[in-house]
């Protein structure tokens, strides 16, 4: 059937037909009058699309939001750490290790005229130990988005606007916001790059999940019979294995000689590897649950193909719950990365991820030395806080129709 | 065959005739397995060989209570769920006759915008992701209508069919009250000029103050558009009201089916007359009329021997217990599958003139 | 007890003419993010001791609201922010010959003992859902032997013996048997007849039905109705019955309730209600509904429109935007309040409004 019976449909209105109409009382208003919506506001949800009505459940959650901004600045930082960065995160200097944090001083002589101390550092003749002093005599100031070195912005611009930079170009390199490590490497710089790192990999396994559990989710779940045993039978044998193990297996098979980048994909590949499991069942679970639902038979009975009534009407209704899902993967993963790295058994130096950086604060004596070497943990806490927040906020706000 | 308005005797005598639909034998098997081999251990008789026909133009009521197989049955006309057995035969404008239990997902594909349905639930039918237009419209668009203006245009026209404003399109379903969803549901299912439309208990799930106008307005569209209708309900008042003929299921086989007032005034299956007798009248001057029958409703897993009603039935005799009685027609157009039919002598019910 | 004497007046043996339960312009409303939901807006009754009452609504008409405010256990979120409830209580239970006191349920803590005591032994629900009722874990007969238990001073032994004489009461076969099952084993009816045996296991004067036959077939229903019937004819109970089915309310009450929004549109023995009808909503509803005994294919007389949302309920009478009768500058612009129209028929309607507040009444058709 490729065409519609062009006859018209009866337009009258609707009255009542006399021959079988017994009694019809006198009605305020026609049928079609129903005074449903009457103030604009209802107007204004009832043609809200979806995705509207979630946006304004999610913005009720503080919380969620608040986390949503602190996301944006670290997907910020992924996508561009040369401008967080004050200094190549690579260089070192033996000389210069073990800085404390700088403080930073807004006001110089009553005007707003940020600066940061410049630090001296003295040799304690016993212990050998590197003591450093504050000279406020010594300032450097600094500016946002004053020029420093060069870099390109995703490969594409050349830029050198940094945001925290020295005004004096010949002081370049002396803002030590977060101090510096046992090698004299600047951990503000070195942290941008690690964000990078370890937000990416968090997120492509996560992308590779997602891709891995929708497409076999979804043939398990919509196809059924024999394949969906199959790939049943293959989630539950990657569940049972004992993660902790099996990924400082693969990661310690990982051969020493590969590069950073190499590495770099074959951690991702190993999270994501069972990391699509969860998320494969529950769209298994939707697409059976889906193929039930009066709708989808209403589209079939219409005349809907089978790819229509899968991208038209089944996976519009589980999208906002696989976003949801997938954001609160992705803490889960860093996590991983993290504490893979942190044991020596995932990214490796010359790579900077918050696992490696972390290496640096292994012993107590440094810990107490070098405090502020833990800083990169606390990024940890409030990436995965922050994911959790705003996955949270997604999930409760991913079916408006629940209420 | 015409499709214009019929004058009552033409549309009866045309009926009489032409079957729309025809059900032959219909069986609906659903195996249970068990263990770890899958071994099929039992099969519930979900539709255990039920034959009937729906004339064009007619209502007719298919009643029972849950676990009678009327919803199945409803949904294997559609092949919404594959028959196990049987012959569902449809004949189209120009006569021709198919069986739609034989088609393929494509062979169906064709009868399809012939043959549509209401749903019971207002909530669960309508994509909540889509615009009314788009619900309404889709059916359209997939049967070859791609221009939006066209669209549009019979949109905004079955909407005031149904009773609803043409403005309404635009907006989504969470805006709708249960009635007003419903009459969604009908325009969708009348977007392809069906000439049958399986409504599915659908007014079971409104408010009773809102029932009267789902169903006026199924009535009115039937005389308009000519349209035949398969009404399942387990609510006989409702039943009642609206079908030219009734069907009255029990544990997946049909006990009884005649004209609505025949079957009301002259049960002739004691399962009809009890059902009836069941039900709370809306009078409270006629309050004796509660009669429970004993016992509940047989496993169509495991149903009895013989006739599957009579460990209910009080006129229950020996022969009932060892012989599954046929369906026959005791009078014209009166089938009843009861051995003792012609010797009761049953109750039904009197209609209360005017009020 | 000894916490609550203040709630109690003084038995004085004057009672028998006081109501069971008497509800006075009780409010419960819902606290939301979205705003005040008014679910139940001042609702009065009284229910007589052995009298059926039957409160009949459409979805949203606080119904339901307004048992869970009566028995106290609202959801969260739910208030109730005004209203006096008063139960003719016997203090000490399974003692019918003890004094009764009145006792106002309102000023009685949700948790507190006393109310403790009330629920189950005095006031019983049985729920609509019953397999939600019974927990899957535990036995029926567990679970009734628990409220006995609970309620009253008996041994193990007793206890079961009793929830065995309930199960037989209300007609389950076997009941010995039948008392070690599990709610998933027993059929529908069963179900529905084992959560009756619960609610009357501690014989309680007064059981709240909450559509009770609505998840059922409609030959059950009617096993379940004629059983009801029976235990309130034998043990006196009153039974307060819930539902939306004017078939059922027809058969079983002697009182009916009209609620719609959260308000009592009228209220008057089940005769006049069905015979008599003053509301228009009553009557509009009584003629659109579909009978068994009425005319195949006649068009029915409809209500317009449809229920309102409780977020926004109309200003006024809440059926006004519906009603055929609607005057505009009255019923639009204030609420109605529950007139007398005879000894003990009751209407809230502006067309039967007391003389003197100036408003035009007009001839009803019926």
């Amino acid at each position: 059937m490729s065409t519609i019976d062009p006859k018209p449909l009866p337009s009258e209105g609707l009255q009542p037909i006399n021959s079988i109409v017994a009694e019809a009382p006198a009605s305020p208003l026609p049928l079609n009058e129903e005074p449903l919506i009457t103030t604009q506001e209802e107007e204004r949800i009832s043609i809200a699309s979806n995705w509207t009505l979630v946006w304004w459940r999610f913005r009720k959650n503080v919380l969620a939001v608040i986390s949503t901004v602190v996301l944006f600045i670290l997907i910020l930082i992924v996508l561009v750490p040369d401008f967080f960065a004050t200094m190549d995160p690579e260089a070192t200097n033996a000389r210069l290790a073990f800085i404390p944090v700088q403080s930073v001083n807004w006001l110089d002589e009553g005007k707003i005229k940020p600066w940061v101390p410049g630090v001296e550092g003295k040799r304690d003749p016993v212990t050998l130990k590197m003591l450093w002093t504050t000279d406020d005599t010594q300032k450097t100031y600094v500016k946002f988005f004053g020029k420093g070195f060069s870099y390109s912005v995703l490969g594409l611009i050349e830029s050198n606007i940094h945001l925290v930079s020295s005004v004096d170009p010949e002081k370049e390199g002396q803002i030590y916001l977060l101090g510096t490590d046992r090698l004299g490497r600047d951990q503000w710089s070195r942290l941008a790059f690690a964000t990078q790192i370890s937000m990416t990999i968090g997120m492509i396994s996560v992308v590779v999940s997602v891709v891995l559990g929708l497409l076999l989710g979804g043939i398990s779940g919509y196809f059924g019979g024999w394949i969906d045993n199959i790939i049943q039978r293959l989630i539950e044998l990657l569940q049972s294995l004992p993660t902790i193990p099996i990924w400082l297996a693969l990661t310690a098979a990982l051969p020493r000689t590969w590069s950073p980048e190499k590495v770099f994909f074959a951690i991702t590949i190993i999270l994501a590897l069972r990391g699509w499991t969860t998320l494969g069942r529950e769209v298994r679970g939707r697409f059976l649950s889906l193929r039930e639902e009066d709708f989808v038979l209403a589209a079939e009975l219409g005349g809907a193909s089978q790819g229509r009534i899968i991208i038209k009407h089944m996976i519009p209704t589980f999208t906002s719950h696989i976003i949801a899902t997938s954001t609160l993967a992705i803490p889960v993963m860093i996590v991983t990365e993290t504490s893979l790295s942190f044991l020596g058994l995932g990214m490796r130096p010359p790579a900077i991820s918050w696992g490696v950086m972390l290496q640096e604060a292994q012993n107590i004596q440094t810990l107490a030395l070098a405090p502020w070497l833990l800083f990169p943990g606390l990024i940890v806490i409030v990436a995965v806080l922050a994911f959790n927040l705003v996955g949270d906020g997604l999930r409760d706000a991913a079916d408006p129709y629940s209420h | 065959m015409s499709r214009g308005i019929q004058t009552p005797e033409m549309k009866a005598e045309n009926a009489a005739k032409t079957p729309l639909l025809e059900v032959r034998h219909l069986k609906k098997y659903f195996p249970i397995y068990k263990g770890m081999l899958r071994k099929l251990v039992n099969q519930v008789r979900a539709v255990d060989d039920v034959s009937f026909n729906v004339r064009e133009g007619e209502t007719l009521g298919l009643v029972g209570e849950s676990g009678c197989g009327k919803t199945t049955v409803s949904r294997c006309i559609l092949r919404a769920i594959e028959p196990s057995n049987g012959e569902i035969l449809f004949r189209e404008d120009n006569d021709q006759v198919t069986d739609l239990a034989k088609l393929d997902r494509a062979g169906l594909r064709r009868f399809r915008p012939q043959m549509q349905m209401i749903f019971q639930d207002p909530f669960g039918s309508l994509n909540p992701r889509m615009t009314i237009f788009e619900i309404i419209s889709e059916p359209l668009y997939v049967n070859g209508m791609k221009s939006k203006t066209e669209r549009e245009d019979h949109v905004s026209e079955l909407l005031r069919l149904v009773g609803l404003r043409a403005e309404y399109m635009a907006r989504y379903p969470h805006a709708f009250s249960g009635g007003q969803r419903q009459r969604i549901g009908i325009a969708r299912a009348l977007a392809l000029n069906p000439r049958l439309v399986v409504a599915d208990e659908p007014v079971s799930a409104l408010d009773v103050s809102v029932q009267a106008q789902v169903l006026n307005l199924m009535l009115d569209l039937q005389q308009k558009l000519n349209l035949t209708y398969l009404f399942v309900a387990h609510d006989l008042s409702v039943v009642k009201h609206i079908s030219d003929r009734v069907c009255v299921m029990y544990v997946g086989k049909i006990v009884e089916m005649a004209a609505t007032a025949e079957l009301f005034a002259v049960p002739r299956h004691p399962y009809t007359a009890a059902l009836m007798m069941a039900v709370p009248v809306p009078d409270p001057s006629s309050r004796h009329i509660i009669q429970d029958l004993p016992g509940e409703v047989a496993s169509p897993a495991n149903p009895p021997s013989g006739c599957y009603f009579h460990p209910r039935c009080q006129y229950a005799t020996e022969i009932c217990s060892t012989k599954t009685p046929e369906l026959r027609e005791i009078t014209p157009d009166h089938f009843v599958s009861c051995h003792r039919a012609e010797e009761l002598n049953l109750a039904g019910i009197q209609e209360t003139k005017g009020e | 007890m000894v916490t609550t004497t203040q709630n109690f007046k003084t038995a004085a043996g004057s009672l028998a003419n006081e109501p069971l339960l008497k509800v006075e312009d009780l409010k419960a409303y819902f606290f939301m993010d979205e705003g005040t939901v008014r679910a139940v807006d001042g609702v009065s009754f009284e229910v007589q001791p052995g009298k059926v009452i039957g409160i009949v609504g459409e979805s949203g008409c606080g119904k339901s609201v307004t048992m869970k405010a009566i028995l106290q256990i609202l959801e969260p979120g739910a208030k109730i922010v005004n209203g006096k409830v008063t139960l003719r209580s016997r203090i000490r239970h399974g003692d019918p010959n003890s004094p009764e006191e009145l006792v106002e349920l309102t000023k009685l803590g949700r948790n507190s003992r006393a109310m403790r005591r009330i629920r189950g032994a005095e006031i019983a629900l049985i729920p609509q859902e019953p397999m939600a009722a019974f927990s899957p874990v535990h036995t029926v007969g567990n679970q009734i032997m628990e409220t006995i238990l609970l309620h009253q001073d008996v041994s193990k032994k007793e206890a079961r013996q009793i929830a065995i004489d309930v199960f037989r009461a209300v007609g389950i076969s076997m009941p010995e048997q039948r008392i070690d099952s599990f709610s998933w084993q027993l059929s529908g009816g069963l179900r529905q007849r084992a959560i009756i045996a619960m609610a009357l296991s501690c014989n309680p004067r007064l059981l709240i039905a909450d559509e009770p036959t609505t998840a059922i077939d409609v030959t059950t229903q009617a096993q379940i109705l004629k059983l009801l019937r029976k235990l309130q004819e034998e043990r006196q109970t009153s039974i307060i019955f819930i539902t939306h089915d004017l078939g059922v309310i027809a058969q079983m009450a002697d009182d009916v309730v009209v609620m719609y929004l959260g308000m009592v549109m009228e209220k008057g023995p089940v005769r006049k209600i069905f015979k008599d009808a003053k509301h228009p909503y009553t009557q509009a509803l009584l003629r659109s509904i579909p009978s068994v005994q009425s005319q195949s294919r006649v068009k029915l007389p409809t209500i317009a429109g449809s229920i309102a949302h409780p977020f926004n309920r109309p200003k006024g009478c809440p059926f006004h935007p519906r009603c055929t009768h609607f005057m505009r500058g009255v019923c639009d612009v204030s609420q109605p309040t529950l007139t007398q129209v005879d000894d003990d028929h009751f209407v809230s309607c502006f067309l039967y409004a007391e003389a003197g507040k100036a408003v035009p009444v007009m001839e009803i058709t019926r």
